[in-house]
């Protein structure tokens, strides 16, 4: 018993967990099995099992019945279901599809009923259940209230509100101007870029996966991977010190974790030129602003003429330009983590003088 | 006489009189013409198209999340509203009346539901747009409309962020706390972000911690009465405000963008 927790405790520690959790994502997606009704019980059953036994132990006790956490518990389930129940509907319209027959939404799309009764009803039936749902919710769990605001003691850990805890997160691979600014204005900017880059014309109005298989896995590892699993990670798994904690364990406030971590100069001029660090930043940094700008600048025009050149061609180059770049941005949030895990990396570019590290 | 056939002429009596007549027009629509009439002659009704598509109706389609979302908003202004009653936004009195609302308020449910709400309503604004997401329904005519609701889920979690400071706990100051300190990294704006030491006038800093972008939030250098105030006005007046506009912006675009969305 105690040999699974501390594996699970293993399983559940960021580099693991984020890899598992986005292989498992992506390839989920593409079997088709999960997505039937036998597949979701299976699911709902490992979720739910997982939870049952998780409780037995005092530990994942403790942090999971926190008052506030209990609508986190609560939301993940409710994305799990709806996620599984939105790939099950395409799936089903999928397999209309590839038989020349279309979406099941088509069959009533094109029928008109009376609002009243129809919409007005279940609108009426929602709103009753949702209150009975609340009401009894706030009856059997009392609002926590903690001890009087002390400005001068500070909680350990110290937690924004629990839907930013992944971008919380994110401040242990970036600096606050990057986790806490620019990832979230850039989060805003392109959700709100999705309908103008996605110029696919399929998929407008129904459940389906095959026509629209890479805006689908995008948007969910988006949404699943790096706001839902790192705000997991945040609630549940970070303690004292924003110290890694796996579900099973005791947040220990005394747990030490070394850090060594360098920065992309460091590795560049002492580590394989064997040089001192220039004095001046410019030159300082050029390995890593090179990388950046590489990344940022290069990168998408390389993937313009490779492998994204059937994306180049049907977007037209200001979507492809803006839409890839967004692409990236994203992604360099999951390569900062692994180049944290692999190479104990810091800053890549790490200009101290101006605060700008990235 | 049966009970059926008395209810049926208490019925009968009751849609007649003057009063229930001078409020519902047009009696009980069981006639196509009436249901018509029903939709366009309330003011909470209208906002539904007289005739809708069917695969709209259907909960399997739309999960009737932004339903929910809106139901939850409606609740939160109601029951943050008898909250006002109670509360006072200073760091005197805030406390205390969080512990009156939970001690001498009898029945006193409403903290639990306008909390839980809340927690609620981020969850539902969530699965709506995943909602949206999954079934293309952002594609063109409904672009701009997707693009007010991101500014929507946006001001959603604004307002929660802003109620979590007002128990005046330990668990709501250092979360705004955390949060807060994001502004103070802000470029240019934060007096430890990017380029805002090179911002000096003769070696004056223009941007420190008595002028940058979290001071400009929290009306101070800490999370004290300024921000406790602040963020009272801008949760329970300012940012409402905002959403009930943006709201009724996003629900009339759903109309004429055609209603909710369908295959072609």
């Amino acid at each position: 018993m105690n040999g699974l927790k501390s594996f699970i405790n293993w399983l559940a520690s960021p580099a693991i967990a984020v890899t598992l959790s986005m292989l498992s994502l992506v390839g989920a997606m593409f079997y088709k099995p999960i997505w039937t009704k036998k597949g979701g019980l299976v699911l709902f059953a490992t979720l739910v099992g997982g939870f049952a036994f998780s409780f037995t132990d005092p530990n994942f006790r403790i942090v999971a019945t926190m008052p506030d956490n209990v609508p986190i518990l609560g939301m993940l389930f409710l994305v799990g279901f709806f996620f599984w129940y939105a790939m099950y509907q395409a799936h089903l319209n999928d397999a209309r599809l590839s038989v020349g027959l279309p979406p099941l939404e088509k069959d009533d799309s094109d029928k008109k009923v009376f609002s009243w009764p129809d919409l007005v009803y279940v609108e009426l039936v929602s709103l009753i259940i949702c209150s009975i749902v609340l009401i009894v919710w706030s009856i059997v769990l009392k609002a926590p209230l903690e001890e009087p605001a002390n400005p001068g003691a500070a909680p350990n850990p110290a937690k924004a509100p629990w839907y930013f805890l992944g971008l919380q997160e994110l401040l242990v691979y970036f600096d606050p101007w990057m986790a806490g600014v620019v990832l979230p204005t850039l989060i805003i900017v392109g959700l709100m870029a999705i309908p103008y880059i996605d110029t696919n014309p399929r998929g407008n109005g129904y459940f389906s996966f095959r026509e629209r298989k890479w805006e689908i896995v995008m948007f969910c590892f988006g949404f699943i991977i790096l706001w839902v699993v790192l705000i997991i990670l945040g609630t549940f798994l970070r303690g004292p010190n924003w110290n890694f904690f796996g579900p099973y364990e005791y947040w220990d406030p005394n747990k030490l974790v070394p850090l060594n971590n360098v920065s992309v100069s460091e590795i560049f001029w002492v580590k394989w030129l064997k040089t001192a660090l220039p004095t001046f930043w410019l030159k300082r940094e050029l390995p890593g602003i090179l990388l950046v700008l590489f990344y940022l600048g290069a990168l998408p025009g390389l993937l313009g003429k490779t492998l994204f050149r059937r994306f180049y061609e049907k977007m037209g180059m200001v979507r492809f330009f803006v839409g890839v770049n967004l692409f990236l941005i994203m992604f360099a949030v999951p390569i900062k983590m692994y180049l944290r895990w692999i190479f104990n990396l810091k800053y890549i570019v790490n200009i101290q003088e101006f605060s700008f590290n990235i | 006489m049966s009970l059926e056939r008395h209810w049926k002429k208490i019925q009968q009596q009751v849609v007649e009189t003057q009063i229930w007549k001078s409020i519902f027009r047009v009696g009980i629509p069981n006639t196509n013409r009436k249901r018509v009439l029903a939709m366009l002659g309330n003011v909470v009704l209208h906002l539904h198209p007289v005739k809708t598509r069917k695969s709209g109706v259907k909960m399997r389609y739309t999960w009737c999340a932004g339903g929910m979302t809106f139901f939850l908003f409606l609740t939160l202004t109601f029951t943050g509203l008898l909250l006002m009653f109670y509360y006072r936004p200073t760091i005197e009195y805030a406390y205390g009346d969080m512990l009156d609302l939970r001690e001498q308020v009898p029945f006193g449910i409403m903290r639990e539901m306008h909390r839980w709400g809340a927690h609620a309503m981020v969850i539902s604004v969530w699965i709506h747009m995943f909602r949206v997401f999954m079934t293309g329904s952002y594609k063109p005519p409904r672009e701009f409309n997707w693009n007010v609701g991101v500014v929507l889920l946006v001001l959603t979690l604004l307002l929660s962020f802003t109620g979590y400071l007002l128990p005046w706990d330990q668990l709501a100051i250092w979360a705004i706390t955390v949060g807060s300190n994001m502004a103070r990294a802000t470029p240019l704006a934060g007096n430890e972000g990017p380029f805002a030491a090179q911002l000096a006038v003769n070696g004056v800093n223009l941007v420190t911690a008595g002028s940058d972008a979290r001071f400009g939030l929290l009306g101070g250098r800490i999370v004290g009465a300024n921000a406790l105030l602040r963020f009272y006005v801008l949760h329970c007046v300012f940012i409402p405000l905002v959403a009930a506009f943006l709201m009724a912006v996003h629900f009339w675009r759903v109309r004429k963008d055609g209603g909710i969305s369908g295959p072609l």
